[in-house]
């Protein structure tokens, strides 16, 4: 440890980590640093990760035979509208903004915390109380109307407990809300000197426009929710076509929200993966200025595409253009990032530790979703393949081939950061590897059958499509075996794992420039910023051998 | 053609759908192709310590290489939209010629009925060759009519119509399946499409038990609940007459005008005084709960028929 100024880095606090700062429960649950925050947030979506996943296991077991043997119709309706609630609202969503966007915001600008850190804990208590209330719809019953609580199916037909599924998924948009707003204003304020706008790392920037979408998106979903609440408790007529509602304007009302929410859940998976790429790679960013844009693109432009989840409900076939015509603009900046990113690779020094592994199948992954997004904007290809397993598959290879596999890249990336600590990298390596695989042979079966015409959300299927779906089920469990792997190795590291220095990747970014796992305060003295981040090279000459590499050797203490 | 890839192709429209999927697919292997071999190329030549020359950047990959790159895939983009979308519009509308079938959804079954009347359930016999035009409502929530052989889908919604068609090109049995999730038995709620040649079809309708037909079921309707008491030719009440109301426009009393087609009458037979005709009082009682779907039908047709354009329908 030293507290001198040596070639650009920061002295190292002598204050206690985050983690040593009070070891009582109360410490934790009363605490207003991000970092212990996003711990908070890491621990409940990692249960409810596994608990979507339990629910989804039993889909899959019950989907080996066409007949449906194992689960009644009920039960099976239950399970995969649990396993969308909550995948969607209590894990993708508060997933890398809740756990990364918290730890790292503030690091990565030079602050000490976020711009309110009470709002950023009460945003974890409505979290967990949004879960608990969607729990208890589960507990006494279950909801089967699909995480999309279409209308009139939800208010006047479904016995289930939709309400308090419904109000779960409200209170926890309020979270998202209240975290929209701390981030935009910590970006804003409380940058550290020198640090403008475009020497922002790439992950601020994705937090930074998916805050943006939170606040301005989430609100559509609560008033739509409230609705329908209003429509089945104090019976309202707004969606009954019987007494003049519109069953469609739910769809409507939902997707405005839920499109964007895609965008929600993949731009900060966009950010997590251009820091790692550029740091394994050991290259600046290709294009910075493009990727902003892109973002920033990609946050607007999403609120203008929602009714292309709509083009057989019987809106107007000319709105139905103009939604295709949106959703192909909506590509481009998408495809730009690939672009970038495989361009960032050329002329590297990459290297394949596990986090690079991950990112490299968010690459691979993300782009088979984002191609298959264009069969879906298609309006005849769409036709037919709406509400078909090709949906499922293409959503999945967006959101958990994407956004899942960047979650397990940023994980171990920052692991050290977080915890102190590295994990075995061999076994780290292998589950990505396995993850990749499990994950193609689960969702790409689906493609196929979901063009052959099945269904989704079918508890029977007809027996032609049967052996697309023995192969999906068997890819599940090798999927769930993967995913079981890192909470074992992780874990054993906080035990045994060596311990990181302050920067093991030698990486650039000035969450590395503090120790591992960084003090309370974060930084000693507040870092000056006087470059563009991914310094990983002088300006101009990209080093020949790994030994005239800027920065080469891992900071080891 | 149908292989363990790609469904059976029994409509004009599947003809069609194939083949932006094809062009599609290959465009998306393509570029998915592009970006692995780059990966897997970077990834071996740029290895770390590998002997691979490196230096400055060439300038070629500048701001105008980025520009350059983003305009092309913004001119693909736009021109597979217009490549897409220029098929779509031509399939837009029905040929006037249609056979005109109605669907009633309800949770879980398919209701079809012939134009002379004749029923199914989870069935709907079609002839070959004919474009057949599918009007649609449900009873109770979001259905949707989904052919994987026609590449046609269509969600049915209560308290309103739908409307689809196709032209089967392809003798056979072929599945329907409800696509939009419906409660319980959603995926039970399936049934079969029979694609028969012409004359087998005029042979099957004729060996039909013989409904009346749709129309004078209507009429039959029409005495039975009443409805003849205010509009018909001799009643006393003032009540809009219906002969030649079919297609027409309607004065609203609030200054807007109307065309009567059947999502009109359906809302005038179900909430009378939301659209009511200028110069009548809105007097008459709603039939809401009272109508089944099926009879709204039936009195729709038997409305048409006075019109005497049958024939010439949308």
């Amino acid at each position: 440890m030293t507290d001198v100024v040596i070639n650009g880095e920061l002295p190292l606090s002598r204050e206690p980590s985050y983690l040593g700062a009070g070891h009582t429960v109360a410490s934790w649950l009363g605490t207003t640093d991000h970092k212990r925050i996003a711990i908070l947030y890491a621990a409940t979506i990692t249960f409810f990760f596994f608990l979507g996943g339990i629910a989804i296991s039993l889909v899959r077991l019950d989907l080996f035979t066409p007949a449906g043997d194992l689960l009644s119709d009920d039960t099976y309706n239950k399970l995969f509208t649990f396993h969308g609630v909550v995948m969607v609202w209590f894990f993708m969503v508060p997933s890398i903004p809740g756990t990364f966007g918290n730890f790292l915001l503030p690091l990565m600008i030079g602050a000490r915390d976020v711009a309110f850190p009470r709002l950023n804990l009460f945003s974890w208590y409505l979290f967990l109380a949004g879960g608990f209330c969607t729990l208890y719809a589960l507990v006494v019953g279950g909801v089967d109307t699909g995480w999309t609580f279409y209308t009139p199916f939800s208010t006047m037909f479904s016995n289930t407990h939709v309400i308090a599924a419904a109000l779960g998924v409200f209170i926890a948009g309020f979270s998202s809300i209240a975290t929209g707003v701390n981030f935009i204003a910590t970006t804003h304020m409380l940058r550290a000197p020198g640090m403008k706008w475009f020497r922002l790392p790439l992950f601020v920037w994705s937090i930074y426009a998916t805050s943006l979408v939170m606040v301005l998106a989430t609100p559509v979903l609560a008033v739509t929710l409230l609705l329908v609440i209003a429509e089945r408790w104090l019976h309202l007529p707004i969606f009954n076509p019987d007494f003049g509602g519109d069953p469609l304007l739910f769809q409507h009302l939902f997707w405005f929200y839920s499109h964007p929410a895609v965008y929600i859940m993949v731009l900060p998976a966009m950010g997590v993966v251009s820091e790692i790429i550029t740091c394994f790679a050991r290259r600046r960013v290709f294009g910075y200025d493009f990727m902003v844009y892109a973002m920033v693109g990609i946050a607007v432009i999403g609120f203008f595409v929602w009714g292309h989840h709509m083009f057989v409900s019987g809106q107007s076939p000319y709105a139905s253009i103009v939604f295709s015509f949106l959703s192909f603009i909506v590509a481009v900046p998408s495809a730009i990032k690939v672009f970038n990113w495989t361009a960032t690779l050329y002329r590297g020094q990459i290297g394949f530790e596990a986090p690079m592994l991950y990112a490299l199948g968010f690459l691979g992954l993300f782009t088979i979703g984002g191609l298959t997004g264009l069969f879906l904007a298609s309006i005849p290809v769409d036709v037919h393949v709406t509400d078909t397993y090709f949906v499922v598959a293409h959503f999945h290879y967006i959101m958990v081939g994407g956004t899942v596999s960047a979650y397990f890249a940023g994980l171990h990336y920052w692991w050290a950061k977080i915890t102190g600590r590295l994990y075995p990298d061999t076994w780290a390596r292998f589950a990505a590897i396995l993850m990749f695989f499990g994950f193609n042979f689960t969702f790409f079966p689906q493609f196929i059958v979901g063009y052959l015409g099945m269904p989704r959300r079918y508890h029977v299927y007809p027996p032609e499509f049967q052996v697309y779906n023995v192969l999906s089920s068997a890819g599940a469990f090798v999927l769930a075996a993967a995913y079981l792997l890192p909470p074992l190795y992780l874990t054993w590291s906080l035990i045994w794992g060596v311990r990181a220095g302050r920067n093991p990747w030698n990486a650039t970014g000035l969450e590395w420039k503090t120790s591992s796992p960084p003090p309370r305060e974060n930084f000693a003295v507040v870092p000056h910023i006087d470059e563009a981040p991914y310094q990983y090279h002088p300006e101009g000459v990209a080093p020949e051998h790994v030994g005239e590499n800027y920065r080469t050797q891992g900071d080891q203490t | 053609m149908s292989s363990v890839f790609m469904p059976v192709t029994a409509s004009t429209q599947a003809v069609q759908t194939d083949h932006i999927y094809y062009v599609l697919l290959a465009f998306s292997v393509v570029i998915i192709l592009l970006v692995t071999a780059l990966i897997a190329l970077f990834s071996i030549r740029y290895r770390r310590g590998s002997k691979a020359k490196r230096g400055a950047l060439p300038p070629i990959m500048s701001k105008e290489f980025e520009i350059g790159w983003t305009s092309a895939t913004l001119f693909l983009a736009l021109f597979i939209f217009w490549w897409v979308s220029s098929s779509q519009l031509s399939a837009l509308v029905a040929p006037k010629n249609a056979l005109e079938i109605h669907v009633v959804a309800k949770q879980w079954m398919w209701k079809t009925q012939h134009s002379n009347g004749a029923r199914e359930i989870n069935e709907l016999h079609v002839p070959i060759d004919t474009p057949v035009q599918l009007i649609m409502t449900s009873e109770d929530v979001i259905h949707s009519f989904f052919v994987p052989a026609f590449r046609m889908k269509k969600d049915v919604l209560p308290g309103r119509y739908t409307e689809t068609w196709f032209r089967a090109t392809k003798l056979g049995v072929f599945h329907l399946f409800c696509a939009e999730y419906c409660g319980s038995e959603h995926s039970r709620m399936t049934g079969r499409i029979v694609v028969v040649d012409k004359d087998a079809y005029a042979r099957w309708l004729a060996a039909q038990p013989e409904g009346d037909d749709l129309a004078k079921e209507g009429e039959t309707v029409f005495r039975a609940r009443g409805c003849s008491g205010c509009h018909s030719e001799t009643s006393k009440i003032h009540a809009p007459k219906l002969n030649g109301l079919y297609g027409r426009k309607v004065q609203l009393s609030d200054g807007r005008t109307v065309t009567a087609d059947e999502a009109y009458l359906r809302d005038s037979m179900l909430m009378p005084r939301r659209d009511v005709a200028a110069g009548f009082e809105p007097i008459m009682p709603s039939y809401a709960g009272i109508l089944t779907d099926g009879e709204i039908i039936s009195l729709t047709a038997y409305i048409r028929s006075l019109s005497g354009n049958e024939e010439n329908s949308q």
